[in-house]
């Protein structure tokens, strides 16, 4: 702590100096202060949010309704879909380029770069990040290469089309497909700039962490939202650059006639020179990033999710102790299960064997965190604002989806759902829909923190939750029969087989269900863009929490706190803690917030 | 079906209506109060009275689903190991459906149940090391068990050996089709390798003309298997990375560009067998109305469909990769030797060009 104990009085001598004058540019837009660098995470991940979700509804009315001509395809695609028909290619690129955005853009940048730093900072009681400058170049970065995604949708060959996980040879051929042309390649400049960003940002979540947390709060104090995003951080680290490493090999293969992932190909009448590559290589290296990166994004959801449910259920956070183990195990063991994406990939089958028994493992975690969950309701008050019916509702879709896992994870029975709709229902219900959630759950908990003090309406907010929830199952839960049908995944159309024609009205329900959803965003779109103008300011402490961003004053400066900073005496789940005699501990107040001394004959229970 | 699609719709409608209502209700009640997004009592009661109906909701779209979806499952497998396999598969679902119903019913019936009220105290219940280590053990003992079911399963499926006298066949991938070779009298595939495809003397899938064990290979656009033999499949890639995925017998391998792939299976039942399947007699009825529907609508290409199994790609390949598949016909030894018979070899086809 001692580390700690210096930076504080640091501050405590200079923090006059943080009210000096600022200009439009230094802080609307090269801003170093971490809230205005949280607003930009957020609002660039919500419209890429909006961009990636469109596209979902677009290739969703395809798969419905194969090969009719609608106007919008003809209006959005343009020479695409000729005569309003979707192209098969431009379908394709839908799918990918929808994957890439969902994943990276949104639930990685929009989630996790929005609130590690937010609250980061503002949980542990710090005056800003470690360093406000990277802060500043990591979103910029990330700024950069969610422009070069967009114009890389507009080049003349279309965008990336071989799928999120860009297999080559696929995706170093042109010539096997037109998306991996021009397409591709900013693609992948746009990832290894993502990458950049990451990694900028991830080193300074974790250096802030570790050093600049406030006198008392030690880490068994941390609120679970700056475990999750601390370790999400730690994840990131050592899994984004092997994915660097992976997408500039796959650079070196396109550009410059390196062997690194092909061998032996024959393709349009000549065979090309490439000899002694391995595209399974390439998938061994993409899976150690595209593993974690589904606990990089699922994690900082469960971490608001545990903050946000003990909140408003006006309890402390069943199992504290057991929630941060499970956070630890959970990202040991995504790095060491990779291969369960490749069990028929043709590596050896022995290592499918390992890679089924590490993966199983994983739901012991899982199943940890959901059971304290749920007795974290138990006997609980629960306030539902419409941040914890999206906690709730993580929960349960982290549940329907992850025990699916159960059936992918194990080798055998992935043979033949493997790369079918199962996989489909099963990945978005348990990360795109629970990531999406908890992003949910994050902007309604914390916008007064992000919007000095303006609170989104909650009516508006009821609507949206309720409408997506039902409708996030109405999509995905019979998606799972679909699979199990046969169906397979990135089909254009699945009209070419007889066997699958049955199955076209459970599609047209599917993308029904889709379009209400996607009309449901808009309620939250509205509701988002209404509040930050004429949203109503509410108490400084809405929510009655005890974390330390609520310590704050509503205006926003840089440097968080007027005077020192609150030294902290508590954990933060001091929820309806009583005395002996069943009062409260402060009284009439069913919380206590961390900064707030232990009282007179009070005992710190040792969670 | 529409009727039900129509009905969810309007149910939908009917809460967002509902819950508009209120809100412009709620939002003239609460100008004065700060308070006003924060939710009350009133709030707290119907969002609670909704999480049981959303418990009801998870229930009945579980059941409907598998009410109405359930005939357009795979059916019985067709091979050795798919037994195995379906029955693993079916032993998991129930464990999942028993975790899944209970889970679901106490997360929201504890959410309707503790739904706030002013004034009403929760309990401060922070640890428990007995209920953690009962709900940790649990799922390690159900895990390991299908842990270890799993790897077993998963070892015989991919002991691709020679015990049983297999038939070799290669399986060849290309954008977008589907090629078969087989290793002919010798049981032995010829040496091959792209650089060696050679279209003007037909020798598309680059054997190695030299080598003798490739003369009696039979190249063929069609896959008959005799059925209650083992097959040892072999699988190339001449481009990019395909999947060979043959769903009825709950078999998958990918193609790889630059390696020999492999997967073995038994065929159990003829393909004039599984058309007698009452499952399958009832699905290509099904499909079958649908098909006269849609040709009495003027769609194309709506024959009468008959079943057949079927190899589709199932990883990504490019623009035509929803319709690259290759027809499996599994028949008796004394059909498939008749068929065998009336293909050409290798060598003969190479010599008809020359």
């Amino acid at each position: 702590m001692s580390a700690g104990q210096v930076q504080l009085d640091g501050h405590a001598e200079d923090h006059g100096h943080h009210h000096h004058k600022e200009t439009f540019v230094t802080k609307y837009i090269f801003s170093t202060d971490h809230k205005m660098i949280s607003k930009q995470y957020l609002i660039t991940g919500l419209i890429m949010g909006f961009i990636g979700i469109a596209m979902s509804l677009l290739f969703r009315m395809q798969l419905a309704w194969p090969g009719q001509s609608f106007p919008i395809f003809e209006a959005v695609l343009g020479k695409w879909a000729p005569d309003g028909v979707m192209d098969a290619d431009v379908y394709l690129a839908l799918v990918t380029i929808h994957g890439t955005i969902m994943v990276f853009f949104v639930l990685t940048a929009g989630l996790s770069g929005t609130f590690s730093n937010l609250l980061i900072p503002l949980q542990i009681g710090a005056r800003d990040m470690a360093s406000g400058f990277l802060n500043m170049v990591s979103y910029w970065l990330f700024f950069l290469s969610a422009v070069i995604m967009v114009i890389s949708l507009f080049v003349e060959a279309g965008p990336a089309a071989a799928g999120w996980t860009i297999y080559p040879p696929l995706s170093a051929l042109p010539m096997a497909q037109p998306g991996s042309g021009m397409g591709m390649t900013l693609w992948l400049v746009s990832m290894a700039i993502f990458i950049a960003s990451s990694l900028l940002g991830s080193l300074n979540y974790v250096v802030t962490v570790l050093n600049l947390r406030t006198k008392g709060m030690s880490m068994t104090r941390l609120p679970l939202t700056i475990w999750a995003f601390f370790v999400t951080a730690i994840v990131g680290i050592i899994s984004f650059p092997v994915l660097l490493s992976a997408a500039l090999l796959l650079i070196m293969d396109r550009s410059f006639g390196t062997s690194f992932f092909l061998s032996d190909i024959f393709i349009q009448g000549e065979v090309l020179h490439y000899q002694g590559g391995s595209p399974v290589l390439f998938e061994h290296l993409f899976w150690f990033l595209g593993h974690p990166e589904v606990y990089i994004v699922l994690l900082p959801a469960l971490g608001i999710t545990s903050e946000v449910m003990s909140t408003n259920a006006r309890k402390p956070i069943f199992g504290y102790r057991a929630m941060v183990a499970s956070i630890l195990a959970i990202a040991f063991l995504s790095t060491i299960v990779w291969g369960h994406h490749m069990f028929i990939s043709g590596m050896n089958p022995f290592l499918g064997s390992v890679f089924t028994f590490t993966t199983l493992l994983i739901a012991i975690p899982s199943a940890v965190k959901s059971f304290n969950y749920i007795t974290t309701l138990w006997k609980g008050n629960l306030q539902m604002n419409p941040a914890m019916l999206f906690s709730i509702g993580l929960v349960s879709t982290f549940i329907t989806g992850g025990l699916t896992g159960i059936i992918l994870g194990d080798s055998t029975l992935d043979i033949n759902v493997h790369d079918t709709y199962f996989v489909v229902a099963h990945f978005h219900l348990v990360m795109g829909i629970s990531a999406l959630y908890g992003l949910f759950a994050g902007v309604y908990h914390w916008f007064p923190k992000m919007f000095e003090g303006k609170m989104l309406n909650k009516n508006l907010g009821y609507v949206h939750f309720w409408v997506t929830a039902v409708c996030a199952y109405g999509v995905f839960f019979p998606m799972h029969f679909v699979g199990m049908a046969g169906v397979p995944r990135r089909y254009y159309e699945n009209t070419a087989f007889p066997m699958f024609d049955e199955l076209t009205n459970v599609q047209v329900l599917m993308t029904v269900f889709a379009l209400i959803a996607g009309l449901a965003q808009l309620v939250f779109a509205a509701n988002f863009i209404y509040s930050i103008f004429y949203g109503k300011k509410g108490p400084v402490n809405p929510w009655k929490s005890n974390t330390l961003e609520w310590t704050t004053p509503q205006e926003h400066f840089h440097g968080n706190w007027y005077g020192e900073i609150p030294h902290v005496h508590r954990w933060a789940y001091d929820y309806s803690k009583v005395r002996e005699n069943g009062e409260y501990i402060i009284p009439g107040q069913d919380f206590v917030p961390q900064d707030v001394p232990l009282q007179e004959d009070e005992e710190e229970l040792n969670h | 079906m529409t009727t039900l699609l129509t009905l969810a719709v309007l149910i939908l409608v009917a809460i967002a209506i509902w819950q508009m209502t209120k809100m412009f209700e709620f939002s003239q009640l609460a100008t004065s109060n700060n308070n006003a997004q924060v939710a009350n009592d009133t709030d707290n009661k119907y969002n609670g009275y909704l999480m049981f109906g959303f418990l009801i909701f998870i229930y009945g779209i579980t059941i409907f689903s598998f009410w109405k979806y359930s005939k357009v499952l795979l059916p019985e497998s067709a091979s050795e190991h798919g037994a195995e396999y379906d029955y693993l598969m079916f032993v998991s679902f129930v464990i999942i459906f028993i975790v899944q119903t209970l889970t679901q019913a106490l997360l929201h019936y504890f959410s309707f149940k503790y739904r706030g009220e002013e004034g009403k105290k929760a309990l401060f219940f922070a640890d428990n090391d007995k209920l953690e280590a009962i709900w940790t053990i649990i799922p390690v003992i159900v895990l390991a068990g299908l842990i270890l079911w799993g790897l077993y399963t998963w070892t015989n499926i991919m002991d691709i050996n020679d015990e049983d006298d297999p038939m070799v066949i290669e399986l060849y991938a290309q954008q977008f089709n589907w090629t078969a070779r087989y290793a002919g009298e010798d049981n032995v595939l010829g040496g091959a390798n792209v650089r060696m495809i050679d279209i003007d003397r037909a020798n598309v899938l680059g054997l190695d003309e030299s080598d003798v064990n490739g003369a009696d290979d039979v190249i063929v656009k069609e896959l008959h298997l005799p059925v209650g033999r083992k097959v040892n499949f072999e699988m190339r890639s001449q481009d990019v990375l395909h999947s060979a995925y043959m769903p009825h017998f709950r078999a998958q391998m990918n193609c790889v560009p630059g390696m020999i792939t492999k997967f073995s299976f038994t065929p159990t039942k003829t393909t004039a067998e599984m058309r007698q399947n009452p499952d399958v007699v009832d699905k290509v009825k099904r499909t079958n109305a649908i098909r006269a529907k849609k040709a009495a609508d003027g769609v194309e290409n709506m024959d009468p469909w008959e079943f057949d199994y079927i190899l589709l790609c199932n990883k990504i390949c490019g623009t035509s990769h929803y319709n690259m598949q290759m027809k499996i016909i599994v028949e008796t030894q004394e059909e498939y030797d008749a068929w065998m018979k009336s293909q050409q070899k290798f060598s003969q086809t190479v010599a008809a060009v020359q």
